[in-house]
């Protein structure tokens, strides 16, 4: 789950670790009153108006403006506020933008990166921090990976402070920035570890002209399993900026992901799943989404996968790949049968059932009066989907 | 031969109390396998699957009474990460977590915990193993596999089915099948698995179905180009799948490799790995292999 950068900071900020503060609004009518409370309650005389949606690339995109004047903070926010911001990891279609940050502007002296994450292959956690931090970060890793110093944290044993002082020499602080920089590594780590973050990113981590290390930025992304274990993190979860289908998905266990083709898919099992979406391209078609069923598909998964799959206008016919294990597939064929019939389908269907009794199944789908194609194998499926889709 | 479990294997259920637990259970006993107990804490002294089998309240003492040397996890996911860590100080061989859904950093302490003992670990949220006609320690359908020559190494469940299915339709069989789960913290890997099939003589061809992310197909392709005699069929999934939504840039810089189908399948044939393309094509591309 991700949030946005407000949210991350109330939580660095309940961890004592010093961020560029300032007050979040929706309105445009609440725009003055947040200037004065930023002027009056942080000191600030200059501004930075910052757009919040669930996408790195803001300030490229135009959705982070600094502003020198009070005229200029609220001139900003209205330009801000309700754009549709596009940066290169919203897609061309960009994302509205239903919140902003009136942020103090502070004066930088140095930009740093810092992040912890799960390095998978080695099974810990990695601390990174790099000299080189502003926007440019994926590049820095590319032409110069000397420049981003790791440090693994070893299960159970927390980061360590020769560790933190270690990242901290690796940025080249000493003095009172490098004891801030210590104690801060030490607390970050504490949240991503408390909290079960998946990402912590702090870009740009900066120094002030008056010598103080703070978050002008802060990006955190959390393990969905362990979202129960945070109820004030899971609070957090903003709807708005998620996909309406897939958000309709999650509510019955389905895990949907939406894409630009025109073959509907419901598969069970993730990798089926990626594999059919692979095999339908590979016969000339192209996938319209993601969507694993899970394990025990039924009549009602059945039913909501359809109303999910044709909530979406470029669908033009749609293939069932179930691989029946547990589930019986000639249960599964009636489930489809009763679907179709209800949900009055007007797209054709093509079914390829394979595993427990789908001989069975088969016979039930080919006798029934609804209008389902029947395929006999992985292959025969994807052609028969994508001469339907290219047919309607 | 095969490898990991067999008809000797002594297999006890944690969590065999649970609808989940008992269910599979069952089926793993009707399989053939040597179900001797399960564990529940706090249920110790009554018995479970209509009265074949005691429960114990520890995995030690299941055990000591019954010398069991596998254990099978049905724990839901609060609990399950503790299951594991019970299981490995218990003193069992392997252990198989089938569970969905445990938060990642509970796995990163299990994975460096079960690594102090001598247990092995297969999972979590994984399909579990089969040795055809000897046992069944997971949730994979009995019908789907029979017996044969063809390991098969596969991070997806129904994609395990499919490709065992296909090597039926061309008229092989497995020697054993293992879903080692997709989450980003697993107990055994690809890797592990394929230096096992090269020692096991029944084994003639194995199989790695993997999936897009992480790098463990890349390792174990990396191994084989040396080390492995056996010829490798790969495939992995997802070559349609979008890149991945994400908002910062920790995950990329990290691995600093390339975890896309694209880049996996180009480095596994550079191995020497048999990748085939279509989903569609695994068995019998496992079949003009071995006639070769």
């Amino acid at each position: 789950m991700k949030i946005h950068e407000y949210q991350a900071k109330e939580l660095l900020k309940a961890y004592d670790i010093p961020i560029q503060d300032g007050v979040t609004i929706e309105e445009i009518g609440q725009a003055e009153a947040a200037i004065e409370q930023v002027s009056k309650e942080l000191g600030a005389e200059q501004y930075v108006i910052k757009a919040q949606v669930h996408a790195g690339g803001r300030g490229k995109g135009g959705g982070v403006k600094f502003s020198t004047s009070r005229a200029s903070a609220l001139e900003n926010i209205q330009n801000i506020l309700g754009m549709i911001l596009v940066t290169h990891q919203t897609g061309a279609e960009g994302r509205l933008v239903k919140k902003v940050m009136v942020a103090e502007a502070l004066d930088i002296q140095q930009e740093f990166y810092a992040a912890i994450t799960l390095d998978r292959s080695k099974g810990q956690d990695v601390f990174m921090v790099s000299s080189e931090g502003g926007m440019e970060i994926e590049e820095v890793a590319k032409t110069s990976p000397e420049k981003i110093v790791k440090v693994a944290i070893v299960p159970g044993f927390g980061l360590r402070p020769f560790q933190a002082r270690n990242l901290a020499l690796a940025l080249g602080l000493e003095g009172a920035a490098a004891k801030q920089a210590i104690s801060m590594f030490q607390k970050l780590y504490k949240l991503y570890r408390e909290l079960d973050c998946s990402i912590v990113e702090i870009n740009p981590l900066i120094v002030t002209e008056q010598g103080d290390l703070i978050a002008l930025d802060a990006k955190m992304n959390f393990d969905d399993n362990a979202l129960y274990l945070h109820t004030n993190v899971a609070e957090m979860r903003d709807l708005d900026e998620e996909d309406p289908a897939e958000v309709e998905a999650g509510k019955y266990n389905l895990n949907y992901i939406k894409l630009d083709g025109t073959v509907g898919c419901m598969v069970n099992g993730a990798g089926l799943a990626m594999s059919t979406m692979d095999i339908i391209m590979q016969v000339g078609g192209s996938p319209a989404n993601f969507l694993d069923v899970g394990g025990g598909a039924n009549v009602e998964t059945v039913k909501n996968g359809f109303r999910i799959i044709l909530s979406d206008e470029n669908v033009k016919a749609v293939l069932i790949n179930i691989f029946g294990g547990i589930v019986r597939c000639d249960r599964i064929a009636n489930g489809i049968i009763e679907a179709v019939k209800e949900l009055d389908l007007t797209v054709p269907v093509v079914v390829r059932l394979e595993g427990t009794n789908a001989d069975v199944a088969k016979e039930i789908l080919a006798n029934s009066d609804v209008a389902i194609i029947s395929a006999d194998s992985f292959e025969d499926a994807a052609q028969k989907v994508v001469q339907a889709a290219a047919g309607n | 031969m095969s490898i990991l479990v067999n008809k000797d294997s002594r297999i006890i259920v944690q969590g065999i109390t649970g609808s989940e637990g008992s269910f599979h259970a069952t089926q793993c006993l009707e399989y053939g396998g040597n179900v001797v107990g399960g564990v529940t804490p706090g249920k110790g002294g009554q018995d479970a699957l209509d009265g074949a089998v005691p429960v114990f309240n520890s995995c030690a003492e299941a055990r000591e009474a019954t010398g069991a040397n596998v254990s099978l996890i049905f724990v839901p996911p609060p609990f399950a990460a503790d299951a594991i860590m019970e299981a490995a100080a218990g003193g069992i061989e392997l252990i198989v977590c089938i569970t969905e859904g445990i938060p990642i950093a509970q796995m990163v302490e299990v994975k460096a915990f079960v690594e102090t003992t001598n247990s092995r670990f297969i999972g979590p949220n994984c399909p579990g193993i089969l040795t055809p006609d000897e046992a069944k320690v997971g949730i994979m359908p009995g019908f789907i596999a029979k017996k044969g020559t063809v390991g098969l190494i596969s991070k997806s469940g129904t994609l395990t089915y499919e490709a065992a299915h296909q090597l039926g339709v061309e008229g092989l069989g497995q020697s054993t099948c293992i879903g080692i789960g997709g989450d980003p913290i697993i107990g055994t890997t690809m890797l592990d698995l394929l230096k096992m099939f090269e020692a096991d003589p029944e084994t003639e061809a194995i199989i790695m179905i993997g999936e897009i992310g992480g790098s463990m197909e890349i390792e174990a392709a990396q191994y084989a180009k040396e080390n492995v005699s056996k010829p490798v069929i790969g495939f992995i999934a997802g070559q349609t799948a979008p890149p991945g939504r994400r908002m910062g840039h920790a995950g990329a810089i990290v691995s600093g490799a390339d975890e896309s189908a694209a880049a996996k399948k180009k480095l596994m044939a550079e191995c020497g790995i048999i990748v085939v393309e279509s989903p569609a094509d695994i068995g019998r591309t496992v079949k003009e292999t071995l006639n070769k």
